[in-house]
């Protein structure tokens, strides 16, 4: 059925190196994956894996090193036209992790909303301006006289709906956020969740949604990458990927869940990942597809021999 | 079973002054610790629960103070200690503290084991010489989860990751040789796989270091795992107290509803998440009736008029609201909450 769809971004053999010569670090080491338009696409993983950063190398705001972004059929990372740069800025946004630290303190929500505007179209009279920020704020249930308060004014929950603001302004195809949530307290993160949710429902707008924790994307993303430094190790659709994970890290990453029922938590045992158990050296892994629609990174003998080592977990792990 | 109190909190008040007005941050709360036991406070930001816990320690801000009731500890009311020679009795030997960000809260510029060794030879005084210090200070290494504490000692702050620098700041409250452990959110700056492993670390210190352990967090889904009991605070005031079991399988408070539907681990996909609409009161202004009362959609008429007492569900078990009146109609809790214990949900 994911044939059928239409592909928004293509992203092949993705390499991100920071430095260079012996200081060189390549934080993303060859990844690939497909987004659809319209779904949530989420890229979970731990702080280092690389996760931020492929999120950021499509947004260009960092250099890649090797293979190709293809964003609508045309490549996006490296040197483009100047047109397309511009198209690229409107149609792709961002929403960050912490709304304490990603808007300008000495600016008005006015500015703030409207800067990415003022950026793309300097010749829009105010009036339009204006009208179009009080639709992105009514859209993200902001009063329309917030516009001329500070950041300092609001709860986090408010600022973050005024960073989503920002992103809507510009009429975007797919946003990327990073970890938009994380910052928050959990009574406002369902908040946010509903506000992202609804906003895709009536605009079809395409997310990366980038998150440490799977119970998050478990209930928000479509489809699920696992990163672990640097490499994707597992991709599937949300479901398939909670009932049938299958690398040994995603393992880890669904035990390390809190669950609100005490007595499971208590008698639950954590699985923690430990890249020693491959024998990559002589036997290296590859990416394939070994069930329908979902792709795992892993040699051939551990998908003939299954990876050992986290099976008697499973009985704790309800399933 | 009656357990032995280590710290009793009795009709406590605390105030902050702010600009000539004055805010009502704790509400007459009274608490009982028992001794060994791991409880969490449970409340959203600004619900007053790390105030709570500060006058516990004395850490209150410069224009906050305690305007009456009792904090009892050893026989001690601490709620009348001014000075901080007083305090300094209290803080880190008796009680030790466990900050939300082990990015900030450790000192950048000493190794890690200097930093141990400090609080050793502060707190445990007759430990001997220098060799005896570095020893204690490995074993305490040792026992959270670092390996190789002979290099680790003598390395810095910034070569440490996140888990692991929290790792270092469980160790040197450990060496104050305290009793009580106060947890302010000690994991919300960290990734959950760190987050489960730090869990476990503290469930395990407790019982090897004899502890009583006060967690603080705005999740009630991350305590299920290491609460014996559960507090959940509303607007400066405990809403709710039970075992874990009580709060999360039998909850009666509509706030501990609210906190409970509203977690992402038990959305169902393609369905709204519960949220709780409104915010909290102001604490400048008298609160009257039930707190929650304005944020509830099923309140009582009666909510809005007066406060609830507390209403006993059993001996470990109470609740402030008027649901509990046997004159109150019967509500069921929202249905998303009320089989937590045969929960279905992730792999």
């Amino acid at each position: 059925m994911s044939t059928e769809r239409e592909v928004l971004l293509d992203v092949k053999d993705l390499h991100v190196t920071f430095g260079n010569g012996k200081k060189a670090f390549e934080a993303v080491r060859g990844v690939s994956f497909q987004v659809y338009r319209g779904e949530t696409f989420g890229i979970v993983g731990e702080s280092g894996s690389g996760k931020t950063t492929i999120g950021r190398a499509i947004m260009r705001i960092h250099p890649t090193s090797a293979g190709d972004i293809i964003y609508k059929g045309n490549r996006i990372n490296g040197r483009i036209s100047r047109q397309l740069d511009r198209q690229i800025i409107q149609e792709i946004q961002m929403i960050f992790q912490d709304p304490m630290a990603s808007l300008n303190e000495r600016a008005k929500v006015d500015y703030i909303v409207s800067e990415g505007l003022l950026n793309m179209n300097k010749k829009m009279s105010n009036e339009e301006r204006r009208k179009k920020v009080q639709r992105a704020l009514a859209e993200v249930g902001l009063l329309p006289e917030f516009a001329s308060r500070f950041p300092h004014e609001f709860s986090g929950g408010q600022r973050q709906r005024i960073g989503i603001a920002r992103a809507l302004i510009m009429e975007p195809e797919c946003i990327i956020a990073d970890e938009p949530i994380s910052a928050l307290d959990v009574s406002i993160r369902a908040q946010v969740l509903n506000l992202l949710a609804s906003l895709q429902k009536s605009r079809g707008i395409t997310y990366i949604f980038i998150a440490h924790d799977l119970s998050v994307m478990r209930y928000f993303s479509d489809r699920i990458a696992v990163v672990y430094k640097g490499r994707i190790v597992e991709l599937a659709e949300t479901e398939e990927l909670i009932a049938h994970a299958t690398h040994p890290y995603t393992r880890s990453l669904l035990s390390a869940i809190p669950m609100p029922d005490p007595i499971r938590e208590r008698e639950k045992k954590l699985t923690v990942y430990d890249p020693s158990i491959h024998d990559y050296d002589r036997n290296p892994p590859r990416w394939q597809e070994f069930r329908p629609g979902h792709f795992i990174l892993a040699n051939d003998r551990e998908i003939k021999e299954g990876f050992g080592g986290t099976r008697e977990t499973e009985a704790e792990m309800g399933k | 079973m009656k357990q032995e109190t280590i710290l009793s909190v009795r009709d406590l008040n605390i105030k902050f002054t702010l600009r000539g007005r004055v805010l009502h941050a704790i509400r007459n709360v009274s608490l009982d610790v028992y001794k060994g036991e791991s409880i969490a406070v449970v409340g959203e930001s600004g619900s007053g629960k790390s105030v709570l816990t500060k006058s516990f320690m004395g850490l209150l801000d410069g224009n906050g103070f305690i305007s009456s009731g009792e904090i009892l500890y050893d026989g001690k009311d601490l709620a009348k200690y001014k000075t901080e020679r007083e305090w300094q009795k209290i803080r880190g030997g008796e009680i030790a503290m466990i900050m939300q960000d082990p990015m900030t809260s450790l000192n950048p510029l000493k190794t890690i084991g200097e930093q141990i060794a400090e609080a050793v030879r502060l707190h445990q005084p007759d430990i001997g010489g220098r060799e005896a210090v570095r020893n204690k200070v490995y074993s305490y290494l040792r026992d959270v989860g670092i390996r190789k504490p002979e290099i680790r000692y003598r390395q810095y702050p910034h070569e440490f990751s996140g888990g692991m620098r929290q790792r270092v700041v469980i160790a040197i409250a450990l060496a104050c040789n305290p009793r009580i452990l106060i947890c302010d959110e000690p994991t919300t700056a960290l990734d959950v796989t760190i987050q489960a492993q730090i869990m476990r670390l503290l469930k395990d210190l407790k019982v090897k270091y004899d502890l009583t352990i006060l967690f603080i967090t705005h999740d009630l889904g991350v305590v299920a795992n290491i609460a014996d009991r559960v507090a959940v605070m509303y607007a400066g005031d405990f809403v709710e107290i039970g075992t874990a079991e009580d709060v999360f399988y039998d909850p009666r408070h509509p706030y501990t509803w609210a906190l409970l539907s509203s977690l992402p681990q038990l959305g169902q996909k393609g369905e709204e998440l519960f949220t709780i609409k409104g915010t909290p009161p102001s604490l400048y202004k008298a609160i009257e009736g039930d707190a929650f009362a304005p944020r509830n959609p099923r309140a009582l008429k009666i909510d809005f008029l007066m406060a609830p007492p507390y209403f006993e569900i059993s001996e470990t078990h109470r609740a402030k609201t008027w649901l509990l009146d046997p004159r109150a109609p019967k509500l069921e809790p929202p249905e998303g909450i009320r089989n937590l214990k045969n929960l279905e949900v992730l792999g």
